[in-house]
């Protein structure tokens, strides 16, 4: 649907900054997260989980543990079924071990009991006989041919003849003879990077409290993206239908794509179910980094040939990705994602998933994009610095437009990425002056942004105020968001709408909120809802009136004669509709659901300052600048919030975090001590700029901005540090002691 | 194993719960005292969701025992606001977005009303590093140190 | 387990004879509850020393100062007399961990620790500090530098625990500094750390220094060499050159997830020649009283 006709421009609420509905609850501590919940009764759940990367369970003796006074349940794999969905399967597999642990910190067996003391004490009585295996956790070790084997036959049809037997997935995309572009090219410049794996680092652990009664019918509370799917797989596992589970979502303490799975959920519903009473789980730091999502970590080639005046005449890139111990398919959203921002005649991507002993991937904000990306920005910027010529001409000069072909297949419609490079180029950022061994460097990114399932109901209550019924939960402020456009929609103020977060027994089928997609696809949604209800206040309006009902409009959030013609009728407000209708038919509301399309694509341009100390290798941003476009930015506030926490994260990818395994294949730095996230006084503040070219596919020309802004800043580091320093990096992180090691290699 | 009956002092309150020995006053807050404000991030003192003011000063309360607490003056986010009027800081980070999904937010209001009663006009860059032991992985702290100096500048004024 | 609150330091002697292996102290707890929390620690007793009087205190002593083993590193940094007696000494209390760490951490408690990469020791190193342990048999010093025998490991005997951490007396013309080298800008252990102290003569060069090394061994190390280097300088470039080429010699540390041997031992250079030029400047405004 092309909204692009009738996009509004005249907004009354949409822009301004409103407070948000669970403020304060949230700084009063009355706000209620994954591990806050409590029943009587309840049970403590705790994880048995294997010490090694790669090994056969011979055999698992629970018989010790369920023994113990105070134990109500101990299960393992054997205690579920086997699913025949493979993605499901894989899904159980990783949350229980069926058979083989594929790697460090893999889930074996679990307990529930009276508290954790006892809960301790039983799984330490549980005893685990294993074989081990050789293990591989390299990206690139995983793809040879003698690699040891993690899981047997389990690479699809896309994976060509004569691959490692790692290798799951392959996939190409691209236009164009790339042998005549690189022919045409004056300077050409290959390079190969690395970048680690990371972690969401969301500060609030997995928790969840499953409640399984003995009729069949059980209850969720947990932190989670989205409840909808959590149901799913929770019912798909535990072999019972969907709507005997109610999943509710709490407040999530952070997600960024990290809690759009499960990992404890159908443990703690076996436990429920076997126990008979309420189990609690709440993971630990350590299992939160050593078994739930990483990103993937990856090995890349990248070849881009350019013209003397910087134009890009032929680019290729080779992504080699390792999720996990589960095949996963993020390679292909790095592959198509690798080149988006650029218009180009002759260009292929080219990507390979390994299986590796590490815990199976999940979704990080973009995912997949932003180590391609890094690699080719960081290219990109060579070739700059080879050709002398100043690297945001040469993106102008490239960039993708309207009607540009994308370099993975879809043209484009109205973007804004030449809006970001016009804005940086024109800023006072760009042209500041940089003293000694400090550096700029800048990059582009770019999101698809998802529109998905999703259902929404609106009821206009008889006091006046409107209670929208949504089936996301909130991780940015959308709640707000969604407030405002409902508020928008029906011409009132913001403060008569109240946004709730159902749960699964509620509204049809809602997608998880990642994607971007929550202010797009569910603001859609509320809006259509919204058009309903005032449809139907409109229709109540006519009968009263006496006319047809297409004589009545809508306007300033009341009914009126559509014109002097319609007849001379005061207007009725929403609430004085609203008060009189059971008098009138009984309760107004709307409701929409769709599988929304039109989401449009996030674009975004980074500049980052540096100064590095030649000495040590430690690196300072001085100074950091996001310029992305929103489409329309329905509180600028939270759209700012999303681009500057996109930013810090992007930071701490390029700077200090990544998964250090041992030649044990055990993970090394499970802790936020040596897990190293950005802290406050590693930053300076970070500036926004907001663009807004609206997007045809919603009404109000929203577009997703969640994702975007952990793209850029990987290579705009990475292009700052080697400017500064005067050496190219080309792997991630850049902590010092790689910094140091590069900057005395030039002498 | 002995439990431990401790009298403390919580948000001016008295209060009393008895805890096991190896019980840290993170587990007596939100599992004897009903108080879920404090948060557990890492429970190893690396990410301060779990701050609370022990006699005056900044603690981690998953590195206190909840034995430690006997006659401590203990002070937690739900003790800020006062009857309906939210303190000037929890104002702040409400009205300018400091923010997103709130789970550090009870452990840096805390911390950053413990540094504005020692200092009431904070640099930015005495706030980052004050506030460096509070993880926050959503905002990228900008709205945060805003939050902190617009609050300060309002009590100062006040 | 159980935890006690000895109100005596022979009381609390007694307890660790009495349950020798299996009985811990408690005084700051930021190093404790992490490992009885991860199960690296389950002591059977937990002995809070925070009650025995005096072990809060600081007091003036023979022209320097005793730091009961309880004074966390936010009160010494409130206090002005260590502050301005032992800038380097209170800066590298002050790096350890967090706002909320300060709160409750323990110089005595960081030396007993026993790690190599622990901010306050090399800093109480260079000033020669000295513990006074309690025991079964009463209370015996032993200078900082001799206390920890390896990785975890001290001189403490059965039934003996830490009360108080003694900095001596300084004199004109002297002051310290302590450096560290992390990935970030707080919250790290160190990779490599550096504490000197410095004693001018009345002419300017220097008459005495103590350069101790951390993070580069299995101990925090005192290095003779590096200190002979400075000797009778002013800091000058040839100085400063032997300093950094005594402090790398002296750098056995290992590859680990912090650190490179390489990147270890060039940086304990880098940071032994800045803590000497900061320790310098002090010295110098100590020695005739201005402070710029």
């Amino acid at each position: 649907m092309n909204f692009q006709s009738n996009t509004k421009t005249d907004f009354k609420v949409i822009g301004t900054r409103v407070p948000r509905p669970d403020g304060v609850d949230k700084v009063t501590g009355r706000a209620l997260y994954g591990a806050d919940y409590n029943v009587p009764g309840m049970q403590v759940g705790l994880i048995l989980r294997s010490p090694h990367a790669h090994a056969t369970i011979d055999s698992i003796d629970v018989s010790a543990a369920a023994a113990l006074p105070g134990v109500k349940a101990v299960i393992t794999s054997a205690d579920l079924g086997i699913p025949e969905d493979e993605g499901l399967r894989d899904v159980q597999d990783n949350c229980l071990a069926r058979g083989k642990v594929l790697y460090d910190g893999h889930a074996i067996a679990a307990v529930a009991a009276k508290d954790v003391a006892t809960a301790k004490a039983a799984l330490k009585l549980i005893k685990v006989e294993y074989t081990l295996l050789p293990h591989v956790t390299d990206v690139d070790e995983a793809m040879k041919l003698d690699a040891p084997v993690v899981q047997e036959a389990r690479a699809d049809e896309s994976v060509p003849a004569g691959s490692g037997p790692n290798v799951t997935h392959f996939c190409e995309f691209g236009h164009g003879d790339l042998d005549a572009g690189f022919a045409l090219a004056e300077t050409i410049v290959e390079r190969s990077f690395t970048t680690a794996a990371t972690h969401q680092g969301y500060i609030e652990p997995h928790a969840c409290l499953a409640s399984y009664g003995n009729d069949g019918k059980a209850d969720l509370w947990c932190t989670t993206q989205g409840q909808y799917f959590v149901r799913d797989l929770c019912s798909g596992i535990l072999g019972i239908e969907g709507s005997q589970l109610r999943v509710t979502a709490s407040e999530i303490g952070g997600g960024f794509g990290g809690k759009t799975t499960v990992f404890i959920e159908p443990v703690a519903l076996a436990l429920s179910r076997k126990a008979g009473r309420p189990v609690k789980i709440v993971m630990s730091r350590v299992d939160v980094f050593r078994a739930t999502g990483p990103t993937v970590s990856s090995s890349m080639d990248v070849r881009i040939g350019m013209t003397k005046d910087g134009r890009i005449t032929a680019a290729e890139a080779k992504l080699r990705y390792q999720g996990g111990a589960f095949p996963c398919g993020t390679v292909d959203m790095g592959a198509q994602a690798a080149f988006a921002a650029y218009d180009l005649q002759a260009v292929r991507t080219q990507g390979w998933n390994t299986l590796t002993n590490r815990p199976k991937e999940a979704a990080y904000r973009a995912p997949g994009a932003p180590m391609a990306i890094y690699a080719v920005e960081s290219v990109v910027d060579e070739l700059c610095q080879k050709l002398s010529l100043d690297p945001l001409d040469v993106r102008i000069l490239n960039a993708a437009d309207a009607g540009t072909k994308s370099s993975y297949g879809p043209t484009f419609d109205q973007i804004g990425l030449r809006a970001t490079l016009d804005a940086a180029k024109a800023h006072a950022h760009y042209q500041a002056p940089l003293g000694e061994n400090q550096g700029r460097g800048l990059s582009c990114g770019f999101w698809f942004n998802f529109g998905g399932n999703t259902s929404v109901s609106l009821a206009i209550n008889a006091d006046g105020t409107v209670g929208v019924t949504e089936g996301n939960p909130d991780i940015g402020g959308s709640r707000a968001s969604i407030s405002m456009m409902a508020a928008e929609e029906l011409g009132i103020p913001y403060e008569k709408v109240r946004t709730i977060i159902t749960d699964t027994s509620s509204l049809g089928q809602n997608d998880v909120t990642d994607g971007s997609r929550v202010t797009f696809a569910v603001g859609l949604a509320t809006i259509k809802a919204a058009r309903a209800a005032i449809q139907e206040m409109c229709g109540r309006v006519a009968k009263i009136w006496g006319i047809d009902a297409d004589a009545v409009v809508w306007e300033d959030g009341c009914a009126k004669p559509s014109g002097p013609n319609a007849g001379d009728f005061e207007p009725m407000t929403l609430a004085e509709i609203a008060a009189i209708s059971s008098e009138t038919g009984g309760p107004i509301a709307g409701h929409h659901e769709v599988n929304a399309e039109g989401a449009g694509v996030s674009f975004g341009v980074h500049l980052a300052d540096v100064e590095v100390d030649p000495e040590t290798g430690s690196t300072r941003v001085l100074r950091y600048t996001v310029f992305q476009d929103a489409g329309k930015a329905v509180h600028p506030d939270y759209v700012e919030g999303q681009m500057q926490g996109g930013a810090v994260q992007g930071i701490g990818w390029a700077l200090n975090e990544e998964y250090i395994y041992g030649e044990d294949g055990r993970l090394q730095n499970a802790g936020f001590l040596d897990y190293r996230i950005p802290v406050a006084s590693d930053l300076p503040n970070i500036d926004t700029v907001i663009l807004e070219i609206p997007n045809p596919g919603h009404p109000y020309g929203v577009r997703g901005v969640g994702e975007t802004p952990i793209v850029p800043p990987l290579a705009a580091l990475s292009n700052a540090v080697s400017r500064a320093i005067g050496v190219r990096l080309n792997a991630l992180p850049m902590s010092p002691p790689k910094i140091l090691k590069a900057v005395m290699s030039k002498d | 194993m002995k439990n431990i009956h401790v009298s403390t002092t919580l948000n001016g309150d008295e209060a009393e719960f008895v805890c096991a020995p190896e019980e840290t006053l993170l587990d007596a807050l939100r599992n004897r005292l009903g108080l879920s404000g404090a948060k557990e991030g890492c429970g190893t003192g690396d990410c301060g969701a779990c701050t609370v003011e022990m006699d005056g000063r900044l603690v981690c309360a998953c590195l206190v025992l909840g034995a430690e607490a006997q006659d401590a003056q203990i002070k937690t986010v739900e003790g800020m606001a006062i009857g309906e009027a939210l303190h000037p800081l929890q104002q702040a980070f409400i009205d300018h977005a400091a923010l997103q999904c709130g789970i550090c937010t009870p452990g840096i209001l805390v911390a950053a009303k413990n540094l504005l009663e020692r200092n009431p006009d904070p640099t930015d860059t005495e706030i980052r590093y004050w506030l460096a032991g509070n993880l926050c992985r959503c905002t990228g702290y900008d709205k945060i140190i805003k939050a902190v100096q617009i609050a300060a500048a309002d009590m100062r004024g006040a | 387990m159980e935890y006690m609150k000895p109100s005596t330091a022979a009381e609390a002697s007694d307890i660790l004879a009495r349950n020798e292996g299996a009985a811990r102290i408690l005084g700051g707890g930021t190093d404790l509850l992490v490992h009885l929390r991860a199960g690296t620690m389950e002591p059977g007793m937990i002995v809070d020393i925070k009650h025995i009087p005096g072990i809060s205190d600081i007091t003036p002593e023979d022209g320097g100062l005793r730091i009961g083993a309880a004074v966390s590193g936010q009160r010494m940094g409130e206090h002005e007399g260590v502050k301005q007696m032992w800038p380097g000494v209170v800066e590298a209390c002050e790096l350890i961990g967090s706002t909320q760490i300060q709160g409750r951490c323990t110089m005595a408690g960081n030396l007993c620790n026993g790690g190599p990469a622990a901010d306050s020791v090399p800093a109480m190193i260079a000033a020669g500090a000295v513990a006074r342990i309690e025991g079964p048999d009463g209370a015996r010093d032993c200078a900082v530098e001799e206390f920890v025998t390896g990785p975890g490991k001290t001189v403490l005997g059965k039934g003996e625990f830490v009360s108080s951490i003694f900095l001596p007396a300084r004199p004109k013309g002297a002051s310290d500094s302590y450096m560290r080298f992390i990935p970030r800008t707080e919250m790290d252990i160190a990779v490599a750390s550096a504490g000197v102290n410095i004693e001018l003569n009345s002419d300017g060069t220097i008459k005495s220094a103590r350069v101790a090394l951390g993070a580069v061994g299995p101990r925090v190390v005192l290095v003779p060499d590096a200190a002979d280097a400075i000797i009778g300088s002013k800091l000058e470039d040839p100085a400063i050159a032997a300093l950094v080429r005594a402090c790398e010699a002296a750098c056995n540390p290992i590859d680990d997830k912090r650190g490179t041997v390489e990147f270890r031992t060039t940086v304990a250079g880098v940071l032994a020649k800045r803590a000497a030029r900061t320790a310098m400047t002090r010295a110098q405004e100590n020695a005739t009283g201005d402070k710029s």
